[in-house]
């Protein structure tokens, strides 16, 4: 037996949360194919117009990505609370901020990476071309871990609500606007031929300060759903 | 090293206790008595730091849990109604992800002696799903084997064991005092630790 210290911690929640979506994997696909059908539906019910398609393609990718990554939200914190599993983490001799950060890593691992992933498909669809889809790919980088760790606090505030599903979207919502403004933009910006720099800057920014107080701010709400 | 002193707690407006002192020394182990809804849980969880209690305070080695806050935790461990243990995983699997959470980098071998000694030998590959409850809990409390907790606090260890498993955890137990540990803990069926004082708490 050894003690373990904090990284050791962090690798353990991440990989024990990967381990279980592996086997619950109807989960991890509910995420993804709702996204693709989200974006999939829009052209079918704009129509085929080019010109259109390309303008809303960031748009309509971003709002896709951010309501599928509402989805596994619940699911974040609930089945541990209800197994005590989340009891037995509070009493972890290592930070509670530290194993919520491991939970909001495997999180994002598990229904935002795949979204990054599948957006370059998706934009073909809609006609965008090759350096927007880089762009694209490169913002939702940046950006779909603010989702999941924002909707990390929405989640443990809403812990053991009933109808929680819903209040939890009404909560982390509108906190996600602002990585949507400077994800959508940044596509915006380099399909008329201007510079991204700033608001993939932005969206920088926006990660690492989400990396610094999301973590303790969910803890901090996680003791307060426990009492 | 454990002085609980003057503590109170409500529940909603509803008043569990108050006025709860007491102590307890390495080598010693204490049963929370009460009826149903006496507020045996909640005084546990008070302890685990779970709830803010209205009034007192708790003392671990002098200082105060809410500060200590994780070098406590290192020292105690909780197992509540809660087994704490996933569906999708083995036993095994569980076994070696709980002693991790708590502080405990556990080798597969060292969890196979654990569950076995548990009497879940050949179930140890089984996902938890498939075994009976007795042997979900039994799971939980192979915990207490690889833990070098100082501190245990038990809400109901006894719940869906046989006679064997009361047994084995009335030995386990007896082995911890015996090493200087401390067990506070409720229960509604008998449990006789042999060679030591069984003290009690009661809550009216």
């Amino acid at each position: 037996m050894k003690k373990s210290s904090m990284l050791d911690l962090l690798l353990l929640v991440i990989r024990r949360d990967l381990i279980l979506a592996m086997r619950r994997r109807a989960d991890v696909l509910t995420t993804l194919v709702f996204f693709v059908m989200v974006v999939s539906l829009f052209p079918l019910g704009v129509g085929p117009e080019l010109g259109m398609l390309r303008k809303m393609a960031p748009g309509v990718l971003w709002v896709a990505a951010l309501l599928a990554s509402m989805l596994s939200l619940g699911r974040l914190f609930s089945a541990d609370y209800l197994d005590g599993t989340l009891e037995q983490m509070m009493l972890a001799p290592q930070s509670l901020s530290m194993l919520v950060l491991g939970k909001m890593a495997a999180h994002w691992m598990v229904s935002g990476l795949p979204l990054v992933l599948m957006a370059p498909v998706l934009g073909l669809q809609f006609d965008m071309s090759v350096q927007a889809l880089g762009v694209l790919i490169l913002g939702l980088l940046l950006g779909t871990p603010i989702l999941s760790m924002l909707g990390a606090i929405g989640a443990a505030l809403t812990l053991g609500l009933r109808g929680g599903g819903v209040l939890l979207s009404l909560l982390v919502l509108p906190l996600c606007i602002p990585v949507l403004i400077f994800g959508a933009g940044a596509v915006d910006a380099i399909s008329s031929g201007l510079s991204i720099v700033s608001h993939l800057s932005l969206l920088g920014a926006l990660l690492v300060l989400a990396l610094v107080f999301t973590p303790w701010v969910t803890a901090q709400a996680l003791r307060i759903s426990m009492e | 090293m454990l002085e609980v002193s003057n503590l109170a707690c409500s529940r909603g407006d509803h008043r569990l206790f108050s006025g709860l002192s007491f102590n307890l020394q390495p080598g010693q182990i204490m049963q929370v008595q009460g009826v149903n809804g006496s507020g045996k849980t909640s005084l546990l969880r008070t302890l685990c730091g779970f709830l803010r209690p209205d009034e007192g305070d708790i003392i671990w080695r002098g200082e105060s849990i809410r500060e200590l806050d994780e070098d406590y935790y290192a020292e105690m461990l909780y197992l509540g109604h809660l087994n704490a243990i996933k569906d999708e995983l083995s036993a095994l699997e569980n076994l070696c992800i709980s002693a991790g959470l708590s502080g405990v980098e556990l080798e597969e071998k060292e969890a196979m002696i654990a569950l076995r000694r548990m009497g879940l030998r050949g179930r140890e590959m089984l996902p938890t799903k498939v075994l009976s409850q007795g042997q979900r809990r039994r799971v939980a409390l192979a915990r207490l084997l690889v833990s070098d907790a100082t501190f245990w606090i038990l809400d109901e260890p006894l719940t869906a064991l046989d006679v064997g498993a009361v047994g084995l955890i009335q030995e386990l137990i007896g082995e911890h005092l015996a090493q200087q540990g401390m067990v506070i803990f409720t229960t509604h069926q008998p449990l006789h630790v042999a060679g030591t004082e069984m003290r009690t708490v009661s809550l009216s």
